[in-house]
């Protein structure tokens, strides 16, 4: 085996499996790999919604959970809040919520949140206490793992790991360089 | 016990850029401080496949990262009844602390004395900062190198590399 490794997206973005911002066809694709619990990714949550809007029609924007449960008690449950919330099709404003806060995530809060979305409340509670959402987590977390996330946040854009600052300016820069060339 | 000896220091301080022993060869003896009344060495890693990620140092965040990834992932490793060891240049009251403090419950081992020198009998030690290489191992049950890579210092290369390896040499396949 050679010594040259080089980390790629494993798992293909598709509509079924993910929640996406954007369109399926657009020539970029930005995959998120995020931990709710992260400092990091809470700073680079302003980053992403400034790239989906300065973007608009030209990026696939998809978030996938990858939860550090070593060093983030808080941060599985919390994912599976936001899928709990994604089954209600209320996925990305509690992803906004998680992030806006992210010192709070026990799991009343976890459930205020769900009602400050108006949220089946029972639902919600009932899916967090059976981990409904544990797999699809553990998916997402798995897939990530194969493709080479190495901490929180990992992006990649148009497949390719980007090894740069999670920061605007590093982060359009890769954006721009994966432009298909006409 | 050391593989090779560091008589001349400037020997170290020159190879800036090692480069790590490649697929097939036998990976040198050692023995490491595994804490403070322990070692751990090549021996005791025979039988089983086994990691060794070397790193520059305990503490620094790229590192932290890496090395809890590790942890997490340990459930995938021992799907390939592969063992991780984690080595840096620091001493084992550091390796103590940091692994207390992420959580870390594989082995740390301190290359600390003579400084670095079973990272460099791996080729991977950066004489000119005095730290290891954020280099990977992947070792099979007899101890000779199947699969190594040096990643760029500040990037942590991840587990991908890691499993692709063990995927190779064991036949077996990943969890998904």
């Amino acid at each position: 085996m050679t010594t040259t490794w080089e980390s790629f997206l494993t798992v293909p973005v598709t509509p079924e499996r993910d929640h996406i911002i954007g369109r399926p066809d657009a020539p970029l694709t930005m995959v998120e790999y995020g931990d709710y619990e992260c400092p990091f990714c809470g700073m680079a949550f302003p980053v992403t919604e400034e790239i989906i809007d300065r973007l608009g029609d030209d990026l696939l924007f998809a978030y996938r959970h990858f939860p550090l449960a070593t060093v983030h008690p808080h941060a599985a449950l919390a994912a599976e809040a936001a899928e709990a919330a994604g089954s209600q099709g209320r996925f990305w404003e509690m992803h906004g919520l998680l992030y806006a806060n992210q010192q709070r995530l026990e799991p009343p809060d976890l459930v205020a949140r769900a009602e400050m979305l108006k949220l089946d409340r029972d639902r919600f509670v009932d899916e967090l206490r059976t981990n409904a959402h544990r797999a699809k987590v553990r998916s997402d977390f798995m897939s990530g793992v194969h493709s080479g996330v190495n901490g929180t946040p990992t992006f990649f854009i148009n497949g390719r790991r980007h090894d740069g600052p999670a920061d605007l300016p590093s982060l359009m820069e890769s954006l721009q360089a994966a432009v298909p060339r006409r | 016990m050391q593989a090779k000896p560091i008589g001349d220091a400037r020997s170290m301080t020159d190879l800036r850029h090692e480069a790590p022993l490649p697929t097939g060869t036998p990976a040198p003896e050692f023995d490491l401080p595994s804490g403070p009344d322990a070692t751990l060495g090549l021996r005791d890693l025979h039988g089983r496949p086994a990691v060794l990620a070397f790193y520059p140092a305990d503490w620094s965040p790229v590192c932290s990262d890496q090395l809890v990834l590790y942890q997490e992932i340990r459930p995938m490793l021992e799907e390939f009844n592969a063992q991780i060891v984690g080595i840096s240049v620091d001493g084992v009251w550091c390796h103590r602390a940091f692994a207390q403090h992420r959580g870390i419950e594989f082995p740390l081992l301190a290359d600390f004395e003579p400084k670095g020198a079973v990272s460099h009998a791996f080729g991977a030690y950066r004489g000119a900062e005095g730290v290891s290489e954020r280099a990977l191992f992947v070792l099979d049950p007899d101890g000779a190198i199947h699969w190594s890579y040096v990643s760029p210092i500040d990037v942590n290369p991840g587990a991908d590399g890691i499993l692709h390896a063990l995927k190779d040499l064991t036949g077996r396949e990943a969890p998904v």
